[in-house]
Formats: structure tokens, sequence, C-alpha cells
């Protein structure tokens, strides 16, 4: 057990049973101080789940955190028989197919919210949002399944060669057709995140005061203008909010993107050949990494993707929040 | 105040009589509306076709024998997923043993002594950042927290990492309900002398009950459909076990390794799996919100 370690156990439970003893007793009844001390430790404990998991992840991936340190990120090379580990292409990977699904979702997921929140009919409204909540519940396996058995062949047989036909001078739809890759990988994850992102987006527009657009429509404005001029704009950090939270899901997806990627770790500018994925290189070499090193690059991808996705929500979250502050402080105000 | 007035009017006659431009402004309002409302539809469509189309393809493959056999060997048809879906049953319910405890503790906290105040609102925004979390690093760090330590891999520590990810959904569902339960039926029972333990415990969840179950099952049903987390903790299994320290066998594993096979035949099954997974979610969701007695209090 190294010391650091150590210090880390003792500082985390001391800081929880402290914390949990110097909390003011006020109640009158025992059980009522035993019931709160219980909660409080419910939430203790999701800060010493936080924790140990960023530690956790640290020093499994010592080895390779010392052996490459930041040049990992940049290496291009993964040969685990000779123990040279860089992520670049799977870096690559998963950043242009979330990208690709980012700019597909997001106009949809934007449209639909708008809709959602501001046109659609009353009685419509619950079982409209049902319906995207079940696009929702459809698990990812679901989607690679169907990724790699339909949407593949579609892309392979009609939609690649049609764009390489008429784009075909972009690098970006250049090469042969071949299904599997970053285009389907990106179509899949911006299937995946169009719920949520439509979701976050409709309960964002929900919460812009009355005031807003009652303001607007006395000028006579059309229910368009209203929702140009008065709501998109208001709901400006909550609706980014929501597009950060589709980032981080479409980052953090493992099986879809790993049966639709291609999973070949290549850096290509065109979006029709196969990729590689952060998440996909983790599960299709985990049960292979016999090597200590090879194991910790593993886990050094999965340090990087943590912390990637822990920004990603933590900006999405602070965004949105910022948003509900403006509005409470506009409720004040009234 | 003369020149006021004069404005007023001015305004007044110009919803009266249209200016030139009016007609078109309402119909680009129109237009709009009319895409975003065909956005809507495209996304509907989407989930006609994902859904449709497992159907298509998992119905033939329904029969009793897919949830009661073990699966055929390489080449010979028939046999069926009964130990998949008796692990996810397994799983699942080990990650509920977590899951609601915690999570349900979580969101008694939030509510109902950290509505306000610094503590409250960090604990807040961890829940939420946690559910942001990818469930395969979740995966890993139960691989390296309890697989590593027990040396094999087991459904325990599936049950573990699919529970840390039901957590925070639930917790923030949770809050979310029981600040909507009316702060008098708090009032009416504290004047009655019982302690707020009771209260809490025995009159406000209760009251809520409806809302934060249908917000377990959705956690559930999200829960239920991850693969990512297991290959690192409960691996898969490919005969019957209902030992708890033993690798266990999952649907979408289960689907995940027929449908990445060479075989037609296996595709065939992934696809019946599928849809019986797809089916398990929606049967709960949808009886969860039909059957379940209770208040209509939800977020």
């Amino acid at each position: 057990m190294d010391p650091c370690a150590c210090c880390l156990r003792a500082f985390i439970f001391g800081g929880v049973f402290g914390g949990i003893l110097i909390t003011t007793n006020r109640a009158t009844y025992p059980g009522d101080t035993f019931f709160r001390r219980l909660t409080i430790l419910f939430a203790l404990a999701l800060f010493l789940l936080v924790l140990v998991m960023a530690f956790q992840l640290y020093r499994e991936a010592q080895p390779s955190l010392q052996r490459f340190g930041w040049p990992f990120v940049w290496g291009r090379e993964w040969d685990p028989v000779h123990e040279k580990f860089g992520a670049l292409p799977y870096i690559y990977g998963t950043l242009v197919s979330t990208l690709l699904a980012l700019a597909l979702a997001g106009p949809i997921s934007l449209g639909a919210a708008v809709y959602l929140a501001e046109f659609a009919p009353r009685r419509l409204k619950a079982t409209l949002a049902f319906l995207v909540d079940l696009l929702a519940g459809i698990p990812g396996i679901v989607y690679g399944l169907w990724g790699s058995f339909v949407l593949a062949p579609f892309l392979r047989n009609c939609l690649e060669p049609w764009l390489g036909k008429y784009l075909g001078f972009l690098p970006l739809f250049q090469g042969p057709p071949f299904g599997i890759g970053l285009l389907a990988a990106g179509i899949i994850l911006a299937i995946m995140c169009i719920p949520v992102m439509t979701a976050v987006t409709r309960e964002v527009l929900e919460v812009v005061p009355a005031g807003q657009r009652e303001a607007l429509l006395a000028f006579g404005a059309t229910p368009w203008e209203v929702v140009r001029l008065a709501v998109l704009p208001y709901a400006r950090e909550g609706i980014i909010g929501a597009f950060f939270l589709g980032l981080g899901k479409a980052l953090g997806e493992t099986l879809a993107v790993t049966m639709v990627i291609g999973n070949r770790p290549e850096i290509s500018l065109s979006l029709f050949s196969p990729a590689h994925s952060m998440t996909s290189v983790i599960v299709n070499e985990f049960a292979q990494a016999v090597k200590a090193i090879h194991l910790a690059a593993l886990i050094h991808i999965g340090l990087l993707l943590f912390g990637i996705t822990l920004l990603v929500n933590i900006i999405a979250r602070l965004l949105i929040y910022r948003l509900g502050r403006k509005v409470s402080r506009w409720k004040q105000v009234e | 105040m003369e020149a006021g007035r004069i404005e007023v009017r001015q305004m007044a006659n110009s919803r009266i009589e249209p200016k030139p431009g009016h007609f078109g402004r309402q119909l680009k309002s129109s237009v709009m509306a009319v895409l975003c409302a065909s956005l809507t539809m495209l996304v509907l469509g989407l989930l006609l076709l994902v859904l449709g189309y497992i159907l298509w393809r998992g119905l033939p493959g329904l029969s009793l024998d897919f949830f009661t056999k073990p699966p055929a060997p390489v080449g010979m048809r028939g046999g069926g997923l009964a130990h998949a879906i008796a692990g996810s049953f397994i799983l699942m319910g080990l990650a509920c043993l977590l899951g609601i405890p915690w999570g349900v503790g979580i969101g008694i906290f939030l509510a109902e002594y950290a509505r306000k105040g610094f503590f409250g609102e960090a604990v807040r925004f961890l829940v939420d950042v946690l559910s942001g979390v990818p469930s395969i690093t979740i995966g890993i760090f139960v691989y390296t927290v309890i697989v590593v330590r027990m040396k094999n891999f087991s459904a325990l520590a599936g049950g573990v990492a699919l529970g840390i990810i039901m957590v925070p959904l639930v917790a923030r569902n949770t809050e979310g309900i029981l600040r909507l339960v009316p702060q008098g039926l708090r009032e009416a029972g504290l004047s009655l002398g019982l302690p707020f333990w009771k209260v809490t415990l025995f009159l406000v969840l209760p009251s809520a009950a409806r809302g934060i179950v249908i917000g377990i099952t959705l956690a559930g049903a999200g829960v239920a459909g991850e693969a990512a987390p297991l290959f690192f903790t409960s691996l898969n299994n490919n005969f019957w076990s209902v030992n708890l320290l033993e690798p266990v066998s999952s649907l979408p594993m289960e689907i995940f390794r027929y449908a990445t096979a060479p075989f037609a035949a296996w595709h065939e099954l992934a696809w019946t799996g599928a849809l019986v997974l797809i089916g398990i979610v929606i049967l709960v969701m949808l009886l969860a919100r039909l059957f379940l007695p209770g208040f209509e209090i939800r977020r």
C-alpha cells in the first residue's frame, strides 16, 4: 500500500465522518438526528465515490502515465507487441464522430424542442414527449444492432455513393464506400443524442418566463418572431448546455459505436473510412490485454475519457444553472 | 403626453391595417412552425423505423422456447436465451438493491434537508455531473475495485456497476417529486407531534410513491440495456447460472455476441433478443405509468 493512497483514504474517511458529526443538531427526537445523518452519509458517499473513481483510474493508469505522459495523447502508434502506445487515432475517431453527431442532431433536436415547447397543441404535448422519452429508452446495443444491419448497408449502397458523386470534391466524401465508418458512427450517435438534447432543450425553453413572450406578442409579433427574438436568446445558455449534455452522452457511448465504426485505428479525412474510438478500443482490447502496460494504456484512455466527459458535463450544468438563476431573478422582480 | 397618445393610436392602427410585409411575416411564421413540426415527425419517424424493423426481424424468432431454453449449439436451429434473461434480471435486482436506497436517500437529503445552501448545491451538482459520466468508465472503476480484488468476474460486480449508474438518475427524480409534495402535509404531520423522520418516511414518501417508482422504473429501464460496464464486471456466461460470485450472462451482452458473430441463425437470435429487451423496457415503463396506485405527482 503506497503512502499516497493511505493519506487519501485517511483524508476521505476523516472528512466523511467529521462532516457528519459536526452537522448541527437541532432535532428534538433522537431518530431525527440519526435519519438526518443517514441521508448526509448517502450524499457524502457520492463525493467519496467520485473521488475514489478518479483516484482509482489514475492509479491503475500509473504505468502508462509514467512511461508515456502527455505525448500519449498525440502519439499515433498503437503496438501492444512492441509496447508502444499512442491514442491519437482513437481520440480522432471519437472527436470526429461526436462532432458529426452534434452537427446532425443539433438542428433536429432544436427544431423538435421548439415545436414541443411552443407550437404543439396542448393535448399532443405529453404524448409526443413520452414518445421522445421512449426513443431515449431504447438501449444503445439495439441501436448498434440496427446500425450494423440496416444503416451500414444503406450507407454503402445508397447514401455514400450519392455523396461521393455530388460532393466528392470535398475531402470529407472521398474514397470507397464501406458502410461502416465515421459517417455511420456519427449518424447512430446523432440518433442516440436527439432524445436527450430534445428533452433538455424543451425543459429549458419551458422555463423562459411568460412575460418575455407576452412583451413581444403585445408588439404584434408573429409566433415565430416570439421564438426567435424572445425565447431562443433568453434560453441561450440552457440550449448550449443541452448540446453539451448531448456531447457528453455521445463521447461516452460505447457499443453502438463499436458496432458501426469499423474498429480500424486510422486517421483519415474521409468520413467514409472505418475508424476507431476511445470507448471501442477499450472494449475490444480489454480481454486480450495480458501485459500490464497494455492494460494501463487502456485505462489511461479511460481516464482521458473520464476527464473529458467530466469537463463537458460540468460546463453543461453550469450553463443550465446560469439560466435557472436568471429565471429566478426575473421571478423576484415580477 | 400628447405625443405618446399619438404613438399609441398609430400602433393600434397598425394592428388593424397591416403594414406591407405583414403577410410575409405571417407566412414565415407558419413555415417555421411547419418546419419544427416536421423535425419532430422526423424524430418520431426514426423511432418508428428502429422499432418497426426490430419488430419485423425479431418477431419470427419469438416463441416459448426463447424464454425457457438455453441456446442451441452452433449450426442447430432453435434454442433460446433463457440464461441471458435470467442473468439480466439478476443484475437488475442487484442494481436496484444498491441504487434505490442510495438514490432515494440522496433524493430525501436534497429535498428535505438541503433545498438551499452551499452543500446541497454541491451535492446536486455532483449528482448531475455523475449522471453524465460514461458507463464504460464506471465499469472500469468497478473492475479495478471489485473484480481485481476478488480475482474473478462476477454478477455481483455487474450489479454494483449498474447500481452506481442508477444512483444519480433515481436521486434527481426523487428530489424533484418530493419537492412537489405540498408543504402543508409536512406541517400537518409535525403538528401532530410526529418526529421529522417519521413524517418523511411515512407521510411524504408514500404520497410521492407513484412518481418515485416511475422514476425508478425509468432508471432501471435505462440501466437494463447497458452493456458497456458489463464487459469489465459480469462478463458473460454460456450456461445457466444464478451464482452471484460467478460470471453471468445478460441480454445486452448476448445480443452483442450474437450480432458480431458470422452466423445467420445467431443474428436471428440477436434480433429476437433485442425485441425482448425493448419489450421488457417498454412494458415496465408503461405498466408503472398505468397501474401504479397513488397520486399523480410527477415532474
